[in-house]
């Protein structure tokens, strides 16, 4: 059976975690084979997942641990032990 | 994101407990960046965010003794976040219960996703540019909550779907289907922007060395 592009847009994020079935996850790659939107669409998406997971996109604002920790070192002094 | 580890926790936990204090740092420290990035989600203020970030490492702190471990300690601790973060949107009033509750996972959208026929990969490098992590950064402020949470913490802090479903308090079924539909929209956004960030074609190789000439 060929599975049609709306079919594959729905396992996108699953087929990138790699959380498809085998059966699944070879439909979807024929149908990659001669799909040029697909293609684009599963490329486009798992570049937008790797740029966000890239470090450099979410930075701690500076000197976000050090007062963190000169916070915790005041209570730590005044707090009874855990 | 530093990964867990459950036998460094533990021996540090004890430690604590035995009364060496001055551990709990080394304890929290690998946790705090995402301690950080999700209270940013919940209250979307730096300020507020790390103050709030502070608050949870010293309730972490207070409530050492209660940690059973039948979790994994960062799972613990970023459910003590996501309270202090409601507690603050709640007593300020600005979390819409009602509306945020119904947002539930059955409600039909449209994820169709930009569609194109070809994608040319912009590379990690592009993000010396600071547009491009600006533009990011943007895309995912604009998802609604219960989508943003689930990118933060599956994408951006790499946990994963037992983990992200633990301490958002929902199933992993919720978790997968949540992160789809975010990954959709922040492709749709994000697809036609990002033209611009993909290197020169090979044409355009050419052109460069004209002008290098």
């Amino acid at each position: 059976m060929r599975i049609d592009c709306r079919h594959v847009w729905e396992h996108i994020s699953a087929y990138i975690d790699g959380e498809v079935d085998a059966t699944l996850r070879a439909e979807i790659d024929r149908h990659l084979e001669t799909c040029e939107i697909c293609s684009a669409v599963l490329d486009s998406t798992r570049n937008v997942v790797v740029l966000v997971a890239d470090e450099r996109v979410f930075e701690l604002p500076f000197g976000f641990s050090q007062r963190l920790h000169a916070r915790l070192d005041r209570e730590l002094e005044l707090a009874e032990s855990p | 994101m530093t990964a867990p580890h459950p036998e460094f926790e533990a021996d540090c936990i004890r430690r604590i407990l035995a009364g060496e204090r001055q551990l709990f740092h080394d304890l929290i420290r690998p946790c705090e960046r995402s301690i950080y990035f999700l209270l940013m989600s919940l209250l979307r203020n730096e300020t507020e965010a790390e103050d709030a970030a502070q608050e949870t490492a010293i309730k972490v702190y207070l409530n050492l003794k209660n940690f059973r471990g039948d979790s994994q300690f960062r799972t613990w601790v970023l459910s003590i976040a996501r309270n202090e973060g409601l507690g603050r949107l709640r007593k300020a009033g600005t979390r819409r219960e009602e509306s945020l509750e119904a947002e539930t996972d059955e409600q039909t959208g449209d994820y169709t996703p930009a569609i194109l026929t070809s994608w040319r990969e912009v590379p990690s490098e592009a993000l010396e540019r600071e547009e491009l992590g600006t533009l990011l950064r943007k895309s995912i402020d604009g998802l609604p909550e219960i989508y943003r949470n689930v990118v933060l913490l599956r994408d951006i802090e790499e946990m994963d779907v037992r983990e992200t479903a633990a301490v958002l308090g929902v199933s992993e079924g919720a978790v997968k289907v949540r992160l789809h539909r975010a990954r959709a929209l922040l492709q749709r956004d994000l697809a036609p922007k990002l033209e611009g960030f993909a290197p020169q074609k090979t044409a355009g190789k050419g052109l460069l060395g004209w002008f290098k000439r």
